[in-house]
C-alpha cells in the first residue's frame, strides 16, 4: 500500500490528504447542518434539501452575472452579497412551503417524506425550464483561485479554506443560536415537550416556521458556497443529497453535536481510504463502516439521553 | 402498445403481413400507375419491396433521441443536426426522388423506452431508416428491435467499440480511432511517458482506458495510475493530490458530466495550470456543449482527442456552421456528437441512391465504401465493419470555449472496434 512512497511524500500525503478530508469535512458540515436542525428539532425528513441548496448555487449565479453585468468593479466581493441573498431566499421559500405544505403533516412523518420529495421534482422541474438543463458555471473572483504553496508538494486551495471558514462560522453561529440564545431555548423546549411549552407561552407554531426557515437558509448559503468546488444543474442536488442523510444518520439524528462528529469521522476515514484505494472502493469501504456501526448504535453515534 | 406486438414477423420476409400488407400492395400497385403516368422518379414498387412506407412523393424516416430526461441536453444537439441534414436533402429534391418526411419519438433518457419507440417506428410506422440514439446503454436496448425487425439505424456517439451490426453504421469514433491517436500525438509531439488514466466509473471511460493503457504499455510507456470516479461526484482532491506526486507526463481524462466541473475547478484551485502544460491533459469527453457548462477560463489549455471540432478550418465545415447557426440561433455550439448526427441522413441517402431501392438489405449491401465528400468533418468512408474511416484531430480549449485544432491525422483512420488481443 505504501510502496514506491518516500518518509517525506508520505508525510506530504498525509497532510494533503488530511487538508482534503478537512475541506470534505466542511462540505459535509454544510451539507448536513440545515437536514439536521430540521430533522432533529422537528422530525421532518426534507427531501427536497438539495434543491434547496441548488436554489442557492443559482442564487450565486444569478448574482455573479448581475456583478459582472452592472457592477464590474465590485466582482471580487460578490460572493458575500451571493451568500447572504441564498440565505434570504432559501429561508423565505423554506417558510412558505411550511406554511403551505408541511405543517399540515406534521402528525404524519412519513407524509412529510413524500411531500417534499414532491417538491424536490417540482424544483428539480422548475430550475430546468429557468435555467435549462445544462449545468452553468460560476465564475469566481480572482483572489479565490489558486492555492497557498506551503511546501513543494502541499498546496492549500484558497477556495478549500474558504468553504472551511464558511462552515466553521456556520455551526457555530448555529451552536450560539441553539444553545446560548433565547430563541433556542424555545426551540429545544418545544422539541422536548410542545404541550408543555405551549402551555408557558411559547407560539409552537412560530418556532417550527422559523427553524424550517433557518434549516433550508442554511442550506442555502451551501449551495452557494459548493458553486465554487462543484457544478449547478437542476438535478445536482441529488449528487448531495444520499451523502447528506448518511452525515445526519450517523451521527445520530436528534443530535447537532453529533452530526459534525460524524462529518468528521466520514469525511477523514474517505479522504485517506481514496489515496490509497480507488474513489469507488473508498466510498464503499466507508458505507460499510458506516452500516456496521450503526448496527452496533442504532442511535447513531451521539443518541439523545432522552428518558422514555 | 408493443407488448401486444411483440410477436409480428420480420418486415423483409414478406410473406407474413395480412390484411394490411395486401392493402398497402394495391396501394403500391395504383401509385405505381399514376407515377408511370407522370413520368417522374422510379417507381415505388421497384425501390421498395418491403412494406416501408415509401409513396411516390414522400419517404418516412424516424428520429429517436431523448428530448425529456436527463440526456436531453446532450441529445438535442443530434436532433437538430439530423433535421438539419433532412431539410438541406428535402432542398436538393430529395431521396430517390422522394421527400425526406420524419416521425420523431423520445426515449425520454430511458433504456426501455427507446426499445419501444424504436419497435413502434419500425412495426407501425414503417419507417426506411432511423437516427438515434446516444448513450451506449440506449442504443443496446434498440439493438435486439433493430436486428428483429431488420430496421437500419444510424448511430451518432464516439463510443467504446466492442460492437458491430449489420443493422447499425456508427457515424461517431469507435474508441481506437479517438485514443490511439491522441496518444500516438502526445508522444510524438510532447514527449509524453508517463500517463495517469482517470475516468467516471462506468463502460466508456473504463473501456477506453483499458484501450489506452494497451496501447501505451505497447509502446513501452508506463501508465502510473488508473482511476474512476462515480457519475456526479464532486470532489477530486484525492486524485488530484495523487496526480501531483507521480507527476505524469499526460493526464487522460474521461470523467463525463457535471463532474467535468467540479474537476477541472479543483484543479485550477490547487494550482494545476493547463496553459503551462505541465501537465498536459487530454480529454475524450469534453465537447464544445460541455465546454459552455464547464466554463472557459477552467478548461483553458487542455487538449481533447476527437475527429471534429466546431472550429475546423474548411468550406464544407463553414457551410454547415453557418447553416445550424441560421436554424438554430447565433449562440448554438456544434460539438462532435452533433457532427456525426448530421452525417446519417447523408450517408442513408447515399446508401439508397447507390443501392437504387430503399430496401433495407439492399443499403446494408451498398453501405461500404459509400463516402460522403462535403462532411463537416473533411470527407468520410463507410468501413465494411459499418464504422467510419475519418481523421483524428487535437484540440487545445480556448477560453472563449472553442478548440483550436493544432494536429490531425494525415491520412483516415481505419475503424476497429476489436482491437486485437482486447478480450
Amino acid at each position: 500500500m505504501f510502496d514506491g512512497y518516500t518518509t517525506s511524500e508520505l508525510m506530504s500525503i498525509f497532510a494533503m490528504q488530511g487538508f482534503a478530508g478537512l475541506s470534505l469535512f466542511s462540505v459535509f458540515v454544510l451539507m448536513a447542518l440545515g437536514l439536521a436542525i430540521i430533522f432533529g428539532q422537528m422530525g421532518v425528513i426534507n427531501m427536497a434539501h438539495g434543491e434547496f441548496m441548488i436554489l442557492g448555487a443559482y442564487t450565486t449565479y444569478l448574482t455573479s452575472n448581475l456583478f459582472q453585468t452592472y457592477l464590474p468593479s465590485l466582482f471580487g466581493g460578490y460572493f458575500f452579497v451571493a451568500m447572504i441573498l441564498a440565505f434570504v431566499f432559501c429561508a423565505a421559500l423554506g417558510a412558505f412551503v411550511e406554511w403551505a405544505m408541511v405543517r399540515h403533516l406534521y402528525r404524519r412523518p412519513l407524509d412529510t417524506l413524500l411531500a417534499t420529495w414532491g417538491l424536490s421534482l417540482i424544483l428539480q422541474q422548475a430550475y430546468r425550464s429557468i435555467f435549462g438543463a445544462r449545468e452553468v458555471g460560476v465564475d469566481l473572483p480572482e483572489w479565490m483561485m489558486g492555492a497557498f504553496q506551503v511546501t513543494d508538494l502541499v498546496e492549500l486551495p484558497i477556495n478549500g479554506l474558504f468553504v472551511m471558514i464558511i462552515a466553521l462560522s456556520i455551526a457555530l453561529a448555529v451552536y450560539l443560536l441553539m444553545f446560548r440564545s433565547g430563541w433556542g431555548r424555545k426551540v429545544r423546549a418545544v422539541v422536548q415537550n410542545r404541550p408543555m411549552a405551549e402551555a408557558v407561552g411559547i407560539n409552537s407554531a412560530a418556532v417550527d416556521r422559523a427553524t424550517f426557515a433557518l434549516g433550508c437558509g442554511i442550506a442555502g448559503i451551501a449551495g452557494s458556497a459548493f458553486t465554487m468546488i462543484g457544478s449547478t444543474g437542476p438535478s445536482s442536488g441529488q449528487a448531495y443529497i444520499v451523502d447528506t442523510f448518511l452525515v445526519v444518520v450517523f451521527g445520530g439524528a436528534q443530535s447537532l453535536i453529533g452530526t459534525i462528529v460524524s462529518a468528521f469521522s466520514i469525511s477523514q476515514a474517505q479522504s485517506t481510504m481514496e489515496f490509497f484505494l480507488s474513489g469507488s472502493m473508498a466510498k464503499v469501504l466507508t458505507l460499510l463502516v458506516v452500516v456496521g456501526i450503526l448496527m452496533l448504535r442504532p442511535e447513531g453515534l451521539m443518541a439523545l439521553k432522552v428518558r422514555r | 402498445m408493443g407488448t401486444t406486438q411483440i410477436t409480428g414477423t420480420p418486415r423483409s420476409g414478406a410473406k407474413g403481413g395480412g390484411i394490411r400488407r395486401s392493402l398497402k400492395a394495391v396501394a403500391c400497385a395504383a401509385s405505381v400507375l399514376l407515377a408511370a403516368s407522370a413520368g417522374a422518379a422510379p417507381g415505388t414498387d421497384e425501390v421498395n419491396t418491403t412494406g416501408l412506407a415509401v409513396t411516390d412523393d414522400t419517404v418516412k424516416v424516424g428520429i429517436l433521441h431523448s428530448i425529456t430526461g436527463t440526456m436531453a441536453i446532450s441529445e438535442i444537439g443530434s436532433v437538430q443536426a439530423e433535421k438539419l441534414a433532412i431539410d438541406q436533402i428535402n432542398a436538393q429534391g430529395g431521396v430517390l426522388g422522394r421527400k425526406i418526411e420524419y416521425v420523431q419519438e423520445d426515449g425520454a433518457s430511458d433504456w426501455p423506452t427507446f426499445a419501444e419507440k424504436a419497435r413502434k417506428l419500425l412495426r407501425q410506422d414503417d419507417v426506411a431508416a432511423i437516427f438515434g440514439c446516444w448513450t451506449s446503454a440506449s442504443r443496446k436496448a434498440v439493438l435486439p428491435v433493430i436486428e428483429q425487425y431488420n430496421g437500419m439505424l444510424y448511430y451518432p456517439t464516439f463510443y467504446e467499440g466492442l460492437e458491430q451490426s449489420p443493422n447499425v453504421i456508427y457515424t461517431g469514433q469507435e474508441a481506437t480511432q479517438q485514443i490511439l491517436a491522441g496518444i500516438d500525438w502526445a508522444v510524438k509531439e510532447k514527449g509524453a511517458k508517463s500517463f495517469y488514466l482517470l475516468g467516471s466509473d462506468y463502460i466508456w471511460p473504463r473501456t477506453s482506458n483499458k484501450i489506452a493503457r494497451k496501447h501505451i504499455e505497447k509502446k513501452g510507456l508506463k501508465v502510473v495510475g488508473e482511476e474512476y470516479y462515480p457519475l456526479g461526484h464532486t470532489q477530486f482532491n484525492s486524485v488530484i493530490n495523487k496526480i501531483k506526486l507521480k507527476k505524469p507526463d499526460v493526464i487522460f481524462a474521461s470523467v463525463v458530466g457535471g463532474s467535468n466541473v467540479a474537476f477541472y475547478k479543483q484543479m485550477k484551485a490547487a494550482g494545476v495550470d493547463f496553459t503551462e502544460e505541465e501537465p498536459l491533459l487530454l480529454t475524450i469527453s469534453v465537447t464544445e456543449d460541455e465546454i459552455r457548462g464547464i466554463g472557459g477560463e477552467n478548461v483553458e489549455g487542455i487538449y481533447a482527442s476527437m475527429k471534429y471540432f466546431q472550429s475546423l478550418d474548411n468550406t464544407n465545415n463553414e457551410e454547415f456552421v453557418k447553416a445550424f447557426k441560421d436554424a438554430y440561433g447565433d449562440d448554438m455550439v456544434i460539438g462532435d456528437v452533433t457532427q456525426a448526427a448530421y452525417l446519417g441522413p447523408w450517408l442513408w441517402k447515399a446508401a439508397v441512391e447507390k443501392a437504387g431501392s430503399f430496401d433495407i438489405d439492399k443499403i446494408r449491401e451498398a453501405s461500404p465504401e459509400i463516402e460522403f465528400k462535403k462532411a463537416p468533418e473533411g470527407y468520410v468512408r463507410v468501413h465494411k465493419n459499418h464504422h467510419l474511416w475519418s481523421k483524428t484531430r487535437i484540440g487545445l480549449a480556448q477560453t472563449n470555449g472553442q478548440y483550436k485544432v493544432v494536429y490531425e491525422t494525415k491520412e483516415l483512420m481505419e475503424p476497429d472496434p476489436f482491437p486485437e488481443g482486447y478480450q
